[in-house]
């Protein structure tokens, strides 16, 4: 019986323990993205750190999405097909791919990939830069690292976000068109046609702009934070980088789920 | 007595592990002072709390008349420009190469033109004799090389004062015996203020005016390097010396060594 009571106490106090750790790491996330939002004024009059940081986060991260693009379009080309056909409505496969691509996968996987290759980047490098001391030696030359370092990544990761979101859609459907059209025979004019017709520049095409803006900035937000919060040690940096893949990806699949639920309440 | 620095009643820990406990010490204005003492009693967290990278429990630190815990970002920055640190580390900026790490502070703070900038890092970086190497980036340096280049980045804005953390660590004799004259040349000509922590005790006392020896949370002797050499503490003539026996054990506290080994 005691050892039950003991075991149930040690229970109650890990959890205790566990619920401090998140509340203080939650507040500590927000303070440091409260920091960010000082830093974007003096940020915003040096573009070229912007810039630099477009490159490495955005440019850096398009093979990988015009990649992972063309074959989620060209796999919802052929699933899409072999689905429709069997109603003997193929020609609504336009719809199919430009919706599914627009509302849902473009922003979700692009924002999925750009955790894995910019975000955690961006963990390792904020990482190693604190476990080498230069955050430290930073500061010492009287210069601020949110203001030369993290809030130009910061920038950097919400613009490319959509933009990388957008040409994820755009190879996408050109993948289902590939296979839809030139591989199975489908409409050309009715391919483009469906989806013209079909895919709402409000409700649709702006409702995925909306979703790969705020993944951009909930996954560049978590994996500067990780970085930026790191134990400067080897394996601290390690532990933080996959950390910031998998809070920011499950972040991401869960906004997902709350911006289409009150998407579909509005409409 | 001119004191640059003024430390009273600093108390800081770590966790519950207390690394000063009610510390009084000062730094003369103009002068060489040294901080040793056995690896892990806090010399690199002084340098720390001296330049407000962390703060204190309890105590204050007054560096230049200012009480620099008290002081705002805006003007703990306008501090700090006349200050420079040295990192153990080097803790150089890995994405620019030794030029560009050199001019940072310079591009940051002054509106110089680049042959000016030019110059000046020429200067520092000849100062320490690593003018040939101003291109390579900072993983084709060595561990002393990235000190020394550190250290020409830390003097490029000429601060009134110097914190030098393990400066001569990873030095060859040569670059050493040249860096021991550069940071005393540098202070006597510039009229400087330097701390020097390091372990080198017969280095850093041929160039030190004042040394502190710290350990436990506490300052456990100071002087200058000639009383220190006469000095009734057995603590402090063991460090001094190097000696295996004495009040400072070599051994992390542990069980009995056959019983650790055999279990009897």
């Amino acid at each position: 019986m005691q050892n039950i009571v003991c075991w149930m106490t040690n229970c109650f106090a890990l959890l205790g323990q566990w619920a401090i750790h998140l509340f203080e790491r939650t507040g500590r996330s927000a303070l440091f993205l409260s920091r960010i939002f000082q830093s974007i004024p003096s940020t915003i009059v040096r573009p070229w750190l912007i810039l630099q940081q477009l490159y490495s986060v955005g440019v850096l991260t398009i093979i990988i999405v015009l990649v992972a693009g063309a074959f989620v379009g060209m796999v919802l080309g052929l699933q899409g097909y072999n689905i429709l056909v069997r109603f003997n409505s193929e020609s609504s496969l336009g719809t199919m791919v430009g919706l599914t691509l627009v509302r849902e996968l473009g922003p979700v996987v692009t924002a999925l990939l750009f955790a894995g290759r910019a975000g955690s980047a961006l963990t390792a490098e904020l990482g190693l830069m604190k476990t080498t001391d230069q955050f430290s030696a930073m500061e010492m030359m009287a210069v601020d690292p949110f203001k030369r370092v993290i809030a130009p990544r910061f920038l950097a990761g919400f613009i490319s976000m959509p933009l990388l979101a957008a040409i994820f859609s755009a190879v996408g459907i050109y993948g289902g068109y590939f296979v839809g059209v030139a591989l199975l025979g489908v409409d050309d004019g009715a391919f483009w046609m469906q989806m013209q017709k079909s895919v709402d520049f409000h409700e649709d095409f702006m409702n995925g702009v909306w979703k790969s803006i705020t993944f951009g900035f909930v996954a560049t937000w978590i994996a500067l934070f990780e970085g930026y919060d790191t134990v400067p040690t080897s394996e601290g940096v390690g532990r933080a980088t996959t950390q910031s893949v998998v809070h920011a990806s499950l972040a991401v699949l869960a906004l997902n789920f709350i911006l289409t639920a009150l998407t579909l309440e509005t409409n | 007595m001119d004191n640059l620095v003024q430390i009273r009643g600093l108390r800081f820990r770590r966790g519950s592990r207390v690394i000063f406990d009610n510390v009084d010490l000062d730094i003369q204005r103009g002068k060489i002072t040294a901080i040793m003492g056995p690896s892990g009693t806090g010399k690199t967290t002084l340098l720390k709390l001296i330049s407000a990278q962390i703060t204190p429990e309890a105590g204050t630190i007054i560096v230049a008349g200012q009480d620099i815990h008290s002081l705002g970002q805006s003007d703990l920055f306008e501090l700090r420009k006349r200050m420079g640190m040295l990192f153990q580390t080097g803790a150089l900026l890995t994405d620019l190469n030794v030029f560009e790490n050199i001019a940072y502070p310079l591009r940051e703070h002054t509106r110089l033109d680049e042959r000016m900038i030019r110059y000046l890092v020429l200067i520092k970086l000849h100062a320490v004799g690593l003018r040939g190497a101003a291109n390579l980036m900072p993983a084709e340096l060595s561990g002393g090389m990235a000190r020394r280049v550190a250290l020409a980045r830390a003097i490029i804005l000429d601060p009134m004062m110097i914190m030098y953390d393990e400066p001569f660590g990873g030095q060859d004799p040569i670059s050493m015996g040249v860096l021991i004259k550069l940071i005393k040349t540098m202070n006597d000509n510039l009229g400087l203020t330097s701390i020097i922590v390091s372990h080198d005790v017969a280095e850093v006392s041929m160039i030190a005016d004042y040394i502190y020896i710290i350990s436990n949370g506490n300052i456990m002797d100071q002087g200058t390097p000639a009383e220190l050499e006469k000095t009734n503490s057995e603590w402090a003539k063991q460090f001094l010396k190097g000696l295996p026996d004495g009040p400072v054990h070599f051994h992390y506290p542990a069980p009995e060594y056959s019983k650790d080994l055999f279990g009897i």
